[in-house]
């Protein structure tokens, strides 16, 4: 369970958000809203430890995060705006280096790139991919990982109709097994599990 | 975790294969430097000898702060950086495979390639063992100490200069070393003092470094 | 701990509480720098006795001498409030370590001029690859470093840290450069010319020293003082405009 108490966090001396607390247990989303610049991003970040909070304390099934880093880094998944593909590798190759050490055989990650719809091209260099399927290949980490907590910062961003069913599916499978689920998003979410909403704005409106 | 970080060391050996100009680029530039040397100072063999140590050297140190560049800048652009910052391994530790793995990938060519320059500027075979073995500790020192600039730096739009202003000054001491080693063997001086210091110089920076770039890269992806 | 009276230094950590102390403080240190160097130029140039060997020209050394002690006394002040901004976020540390950098570049930059000049007649060339200039050079580039390292990042905090890291790695070096280039020093020139040796200080010479250096510290904390209201008053007008923005 994640838990975030007194959170605050400023940008070039204005503050985006302060006093924030928060926490989401097993099984539960958390949809984080609010206007361009409100914070979202870098509250996303914060809750990762990429970048740090100016008050507040984050922890992770009891523990403070800060001094267990890597115990919650094996737990934790993140998605950034950026794919984080390298453009001269393919599909397979950049799936095959994201996923790391975990035991993952080839025709588990065949299956994941043919139903993320990456199953024809998946020996293409990904220079060569528009950019839904560079998100898709990106997202594909999902169906295969281990870790507990999902922070997805735009997931839906360039993802035709079919992909957002695709990935809502996957979403909802994620906390139907007791995962947890932290993601921004300016759509509204088609999602059918029920989602908390978090709206940054709120407080300073 | 050993597992994960010889995954990391072989990531990095695979994005070489695939780019093998970026090294040949740092390569031609090592040799281009050093030729320009005799080109623009004399071919007369006595001062060549004499200027032999630091033009080689100074011209790997100038090859080391360029390679730096692909160090962090590719991974920073396209996301691989922060998803490496979030590996269940300590930070610092997944910094020293990287470099580790940098400095074979640029600079072990420099090092294996400085014997012939060595011969270009007409120095004896053990001066020659010596500069070698010299560029041999001294270049991961500068990878080490150059790992913090480019952390630092990374993702500025004028890095380049910049990190060059940042790490010269920090530099000095190991070019000093070097240089003073091969010179020293020169005028038959006994260099056991040279490497001890150079010994001492990379343990120190191998145990430090990471830990240095670990919280310049904190600070550049806050 | 009664009959203690605690000196609240944490106050003028505040911005708030610092801009009216800063304005009380600089006319007091500007002028007290004009006295103690109008005295102190005075003694050193027509009390103090014309030196046997270097006839005149030793006396650039009163302002040679007291700039080289400040360029690495404010390089080491600047690593200490760089230490108290990364460690303890206090901001006020990170303006004052900004806006000693300058200060300190320039008293750099004064002893190397100031070397060049002295060298002429002494060495009868402008440069020399002596130990001191040399190190005295190198801490130019980190001064330079410094600043362009922090002038060079668009977000402001990641500046303040990125730069505040780089003096803290750069004051860890200072000494292995120092003594470096020193041993370099030994080995390719045998010994330097050293300015202390031989020339004994008459009292007028030590005075108008003493003087100096208490004039340069003097307008030192002037100077950065000042220049941390002007940082205060620009990084408040950013704020102001970005909450405006964002209100909008």
């Amino acid at each position: 369970m994640l838990e975030v108490e007194g959170l605050a966090a400023e940008r070039e001396e204005r503050l985006l958000f302060s006093g924030l607390s928060v926490s989401v247990s097993a099984g539960e989303g958390l949809h984080i809203i609010g206007e361009n610049g409100a914070g979202k991003t870098t509250l996303l970040r914060i809750l990762c430890g990429l970048t740090l909070q100016s008050a507040g304390k984050i922890s992770w099934c009891g523990q403070a995060v800060s001094k267990f880093r890597e115990e919650y880094c094996s737990d934790l998944l993140y998605l950034g705006h950026k794919n984080a593909n390298k453009t001269e590798l393919n599909c397979r190759e950049n799936l095959r280096l994201a996923l790391g050490v975990l035991p993952v055989s080839d025709d588990a990650i065949s299956d994941a790139l043919h139903d993320t719809g990456l199953g024809l091209i998946s020996h293409l260099p990904t220079r060569f991919l528009s950019q839904g399927q560079q998100r898709r290949l990106s997202l594909a980490r999902l169906l295969l990982t281990k870790s507990k907590l999902w922070i997805l910062d735009e997931p839906y961003v360039a993802l035709d109709y079919k992909a957002i069913e695709w990935l809502d599916s996957h979403l909802e499978r994620h906390l139907s097994n007791q995962g947890m689920l932290i993601l921004t998003s300016h759509q509204k979410l088609t999602m059918s599990s029920e989602i908390r909403v978090l709206n940054l704005g709120e407080q300073y409106a | 975790m050993h597992k994960m970080l010889w995954a990391l060391f072989n990531r990095d050996m695979t994005l070489f294969m695939q780019r093998k100009q970026d090294v040949v680029t740092v390569l031609g530039f090592f040799l281009i430097a050093v030729a320009l040397f005799p080109l623009g100072i004399s071919s007369d063999p006595d001062l060549l000898r004499t200027i032999a140590p630091g033009a080689i050297w100074i011209a790997a140190l100038f090859s080391t702060v360029l390679a730096l560049d692909r160090l962090f800048s590719e991974d920073l652009d396209d996301g691989t950086l922060e998803q490496q910052m979030l590996m269940p391994v300590p930070i610092s530790l997944m910094l020293l495979v990287r470099l580790v793995a940098h400095w074979v990938i640029t600079s072990l060519p420099i090092v294996l390639l400085a014997p012939l320059m060595g011969l270009q500027f007409g120095l004896a075979f053990n001066e020659i063992a010596i500069l070698t073995l010299s560029l041999l500790i001294g270049t991961p020192i500068l990878v080490l100490l150059g790992a913090i600039g480019a952390a630092l730096t990374v993702g500025l739009k004028s890095s380049g200069g910049l990190v060059t202003l940042l790490l010269l000054p920090l530099y000095v001491p190991v070019l000093i070393l070097g240089t003073s080693a091969v010179s020293s063997t020169m005028n038959g001086v006994d260099v056991t003092a040279h490497f001890s210091l150079l010994g001492a110089a990379l343990i120190v920076s191998l145990v430090l470094s990471p830990f240095a770039v670990a919280t310049a890269l904190k600070i550049t992806l806050d | 701990m009664s009959g203690i009276r605690r000196i609240p230094w944490m106050k003028y950590a505040s911005a708030s509480n610092f801009y009216p102390l800063a304005n009380l403080l600089v006319p007091i240190f500007m002028s007290l720098a004009l006295v103690l160097a109008a005295i102190g130029l005075h003694l050193g140039f027509f009390v103090a006795p014309i030196d046997y060997q270097q006839g005149n020209s030793y006396r650039i050394m009163f302002i040679h001498v007291p700039a080289a002690w400040m360029s690495m006394f404010i390089y080491l002040l600047l690593a200490m409030y760089a230490v108290i901004s990364l460690v303890w976020r206090v901001k006020m540390a990170d303006i004052m370590a900004y806006s000693l950098a300058p200060t300190g570049a320039m008293f750099t930059f004064i002893a190397l001029l100031t070397g060049a000049l002295w060298g002429r007649p002494t060495w009868g060339t402008y440069w020399i690859w002596d130990a001191r200039l040399t190190s005295e050079l190198l801490l130019l580039f980190l001064y330079l470093g410094y600043m362009g390292l922090y002038s060079a990042i668009p977000d402001r905090q990641r500046a303040s840290r990125a730069a505040s890291f780089l003096a803290i790695v750069g004051a860890v070096n200072v000494p292995i450069i120092y003594f470096s280039v020193i041993w370099w020093n030994t080995l390719h020139q045998g010994s330097s010319f050293s300015v202390s040796s031989g020339a004994s200080m008459t009292d007028a010479m030590l005075y108008s020293l003493l003087l100096m250096v208490f004039a340069c510290w003097a307008y030192t904390i002037a100077v950065v003082l000042r220049r941390a209201q002007a940082i205060i008053l620009e990084r408040k007008k950013v704020a102001l405009w970005a909450s405006q923005i964002s209100k909008k």
